[in-house]
C-alpha cells in the first residue's frame, strides 16, 4: 500500500493538528481559541484510534470465528483523554464568562489594552 | 493491610476527600479537613521515603492487575523524595492557608478552594507515584485543572486571563506528552514505565521513537516553564491567591522537572537521550539562557510576586543545567535544588501572603518601612533572599556549590563562571527589597502596620528555617539526592 494513501488516517491527524495548533496561536478571540484547541485534541484522539486498528482485524468481542481482534487499550485510554478534554473546555468556557463581566469583551487585544500585563 | 496498600492511599486519600471539602461548605471546616488530609499524606510520604531507603523500590499493583498489564506504582528513591517535598510543602502551606484565605476569598467560596487545593495535590501526587505513562496524563490533568481554578479565586481580574493563558499552555504542553507517550505505545505496546524503558532499547533508530521523545521534552518543558516556554508563569504566579502561589511555586514546577528526569532517564535511557539525541547541549543553552533573562527581567519587576516567579524561571534553569551534565554530581545537583527551591520559594512566597495580609498588596513600594513595621516577615524575607543568591548557611549554597562541582567536573569552568554570575544578578533583586523595607520610611496608613498574625509567621518561618537547617546539616538531602541520582543513572546505589 502507497504511504500517501495507505496512511491516510496520520494525514488527517497531522493536518487537524495544524489546523487547531494555528488557530489556537493565530486568533485573538477566546471562544475561537478553545474551538482551536478542541481540534487541536481532536487530532489526537484519531491518531490513537488509529493505532489501535489492526489490519483485518475484527472488533474487540470474543468469538470463535475470529482470529485478528484490533487491539482495544488505545480506544479506552483515549476515552480518558476525551473527558479530560471536556472538562477543559467547560474550565476554559466558564472562565471566559468571568473574563466577560469583568472586561467586557473576550478579544485578547482589547484585554490587553485594558490591563497592561497579559 | 494498611501498611500495603500505603502508596493506593496517598492518592486515594486526597482524591476523595476533596468532595467532602466542598460538602463541608464552611470554610473553616474544609479547611480542618484538608488540613488533615495533607498531614496524612506527609505521614504516608514519610512512610515510603524509609521503606525505600532501607528496602529498595516499592511496587504496587493497582486493583490486583499484575503490571505490564495493570497500572502499577513504582516508588524509588527519585519519587518517593519527591512525594516527601509536594506532601511536605502541601502540609506547611496548609497550616497558613486560614488566615491568609480567610482574607483573600469570598466566604463562599472558600471551600471550592480547599477542594481545588486537595485535587491539585492528589494530581501532583499522582503524577510523581505512578509507573504508568499515561497515568501521568491523566494525573498531570486533574493536577492542571485544578491550578487553573486556584489561579483563576485571586482577587485581581488579571487572575482570570492569567488562568485562562495558562490554561492554553498547558493544555498544549499535556497535549503534546499524550502524542509522545501514543507514540511510544505505537512501537513498543505497552505503557508501563519500566517495562517501556526496556523495549525501548533496542529502538533508538525508530523514527517514532525519536518523534515521541521530541514531543514528550516540549510537552515536559511547557510544563516546567524552562525558558522560553515560561510565559504563562509569572501571570500565574503573580495573580494567584497569596496561598495558591505558595504551594505551585513550591510544587507544581518540581513535579514537571521528576517527569522530566523519570522520562530522559529512566524511560529514555541516558544513552539515547543524551547521546543518540542532542539534549545535553539544547537543555545546557536552555538553561543558562533561563538563568540570565529570567534575573535579568526579575530586577525590573514592580510587583514582588512576579519579581519571584521571574526568579522561579532563573531558579528552575539551574535544576536544568543540573540535568543537562547527566553525570551524578549534576543530576544531584538538580535533585538537591528542587527540594531546596521548594523550601526557598514555598517560604518567601509565605512571607509575601504576611506582608499582603497587613499591607493589602505586593509592589516594591508596599515593602517600605516593612524592616521597622514587620521585622519578623521581613527577617524571613531577607534569609529566603539569602539562599536565593546562595550565601553559604543556606541551602541554596548547598545546590549550586554541586552544581559548580559538577560543571567542574567535566571540566565546563565557563558554566561554572556563569552559574556564579548568575547569583549576582538575584544579589540586585533581593537587595531591592533589602533597600525598601530597611532603608526607606514608610508614609501614611502604612507606617502603623502591624506585624503578620503567628498563624502566617509560623509556617513562613518553618520553612525559612529549614533553609537554614538543610544548609548547615546537608547529610540527610544530599544523601537521598545522591542515592536518587544514582539509581536514576542505572549506577547501583
Amino acid at each position: 500500500m502507497s504511504t500517501t494513501l495507505g496512511l491516510y488516517n496520520y494525514w488527517i491527524v497531522i493536518f487537524l493538528m495544524m489546523v487547531g495548533f494555528y488557530v489556537v496561536i493565530a486568533h485573538g478571540n477566546l471562544i475561537k481559541k478553545i474551538v482551536g484547541l478542541n481540534i487541536f485534541q481532536t487530532s489526537v484522539f484519531i491518531l490513537y484510534i488509529t493505532m489501535g486498528k489492526v489490519a483485518d482485524g475484527a472488533a474487540p468481542i470474543l468469538d470463535d470465528s475470529v482470529t485478528s481482534y484490533s487491539n482495544p487499550l488505545p480506544h479506552v485510554l483515549i476515552l480518558t483523554a476525551i473527558v479530560v478534554g471536556v472538562a477543559t473546555t467547560a474550565l476554559a468556557l466558564a472562565l471566559i464568562v468571568r473574563i466577560k463581566e469583568e472586561y467586557g469583551t473576550i478579544e485578547e487585544d482589547e484585554i490587553h489594552s485594558q490591563d497592561e500585563s497579559l | 493491610m494498611i501498611a500495603s496498600n500505603l502508596p493506593a492511599l496517598q492518592v486515594v486519600i486526597p482524591l476523595l476527600s476533596a468532595p467532602l471539602a466542598l460538602m463541608l461548605r464552611r470554610g473553616t471546616h474544609s479547611w480542618v479537613l484538608a488540613q488533615l488530609v495533607c498531614i496524612a499524606a506527609l505521614a504516608i510520604s514519610i512512610n515510603l521515603l524509609q521503606t525505600v531507603l532501607a528496602t529498595g523500590p516499592i511496587s504496587y499493583e493497582m486493583g490486583g492487575w499484575a503490571p505490564p498489564w495493570g497500572i502499577e506504582y513504582y516508588v524509588d528513591a527519585v519519587n518517593a523524595f519527591v512525594l516527601l517535598i509536594v506532601s511536605g510543602i502541601g502540609t506547611i502551606v496548609m497550616l497558613a492557608a486560614r488566615t491568609s484565605v480567610a482574607k483573600e476569598i469570598a466566604g463562599d467560596k472558600q471551600s471550592l478552594f480547599y477542594t481545588a487545593y486537595l485535587l491539585c495535590l492528589t494530581g501532583l501526587l499522582g503524577i510523581t507515584i505512578t509507573g504508568d505513562a499515561f497515568n501521568i496524563f491523566v494525573f498531570l490533568e486533574i493536577s492542571s485543572l485544578s491550578t487553573y481554578i486556584l489561579i483563576s479565586l485571586g482577587r485581581d481580574r488579571r487572575a482570570l486571563t492569567a488562568a485562562f493563558q495558562y490554561l492554553i499552555m498547558g493544555t498544549i504542553g499535556a497535549t503534546f506528552i499524550l502524542i509522545g507517550v501514543g507514540m511510544l505505545y505505537m512501537s513498543t505496546g505497552t505503557l508501563n514505565i519500566l517495562d517501556l524503558a526496556e523495549r525501548l532499547q533496542p529502538l533508538s533508530d525508530s523514527r517514532t521513537v525519536q518523534a515521541g521523545f521530541a514531543f514528550v521534552a516540549v510537552g515536559v518543558s511547557l510544563k516546567l516553564a524552562l525558558f522560553p516556554l515560561h510565559l504563562w508563569l509569572p501571570n500565574a504566579y503573580a495573580y494567584a491567591p497569596s496561598i495558591a502561589s505558595a504551594f505551585l511555586a513550591a510544587t507544581a514546577t518540581k513535579v514537571a522537572v521528576y517527569v522530566m528526569l523519570r522520562f530522559f532517564f529512566t524511560v529514555f535511557g541516558v544513552d539515547f537521550s543524551f547521546e543518540v539525541m542532542p539534549l545535553g547541549i539544547i537543555l545546557a543553552i536552555l538553561a543558562i539562557l533561563a538563568i540570565f533573562v529570567g534575573s535579568a527581567v526579575a530586577i525590573f519587576q514592580d510587583n514582588v510576586k512576579r519579581l519571584l516567579a521571574y526568579s522561579s524561571v532563573a531558579q528552575i534553569g539551574y535544576m536544568i543545567l543540573g540535568i543537562s551534565f547527566a553525570t551524578v554530581t549534576g543530576l544531584t545537583a538538580a535533585i538537591l535544588h528542587l527540594f531546596n527551591h521548594a523550601l526557598m520559594k514555598g517560604g518567601l512566597f509565605l512571607a509575601l501572603a504576611a506582608v499582603f495580609y497587613r499591607t493589602g498588596g505586593v509592589s516594591v513600594a508596599h515593602f517600605r518601612g516593612l524592616g521597622k513595621t514587620m521585622p519578623w516577615t521581613m527577617f524571613a524575607v531577607v534569609i529566603g533572599g539569602l539562599s536565593l543568591i546562595g550565601v553559604p548557611l543556606t541551602v541554596g549554597f548547598v545546590s549550586k556549590w554541586y552544581l559548580v562541582l559538577g560543571a567542574l567536573e567535566l571540566g565546563y569552568w565557563w558554566i561554572a563562571l556563569l552559574v556564579l554570575a548568575g547569583s549576582l544578578l538575584a544579589v540586585i533583586y533581593v537587595w531591592k527589597l533589602v533597600e525598601a523595607a530597611y532603608f526607606q520610611t514608610a508614609e501614611g496608613d502604612a507606617a502603623s502596620v502591624r506585624e503578620a498574625p503567628l498563624s502566617l509567621l509560623v509556617p513562613a518561618w518553618i520553612l525559612i528555617g529549614a533553609n537554614i537547617y538543610f544548609g548547615i546539616d546537608t547529610s540527610l538531602t544530599t544523601g537521598v539526592a545522591r542515592t536518587a541520582a544514582a539509581s536514576l543513572l542505572g549506577i547501583g546505589g
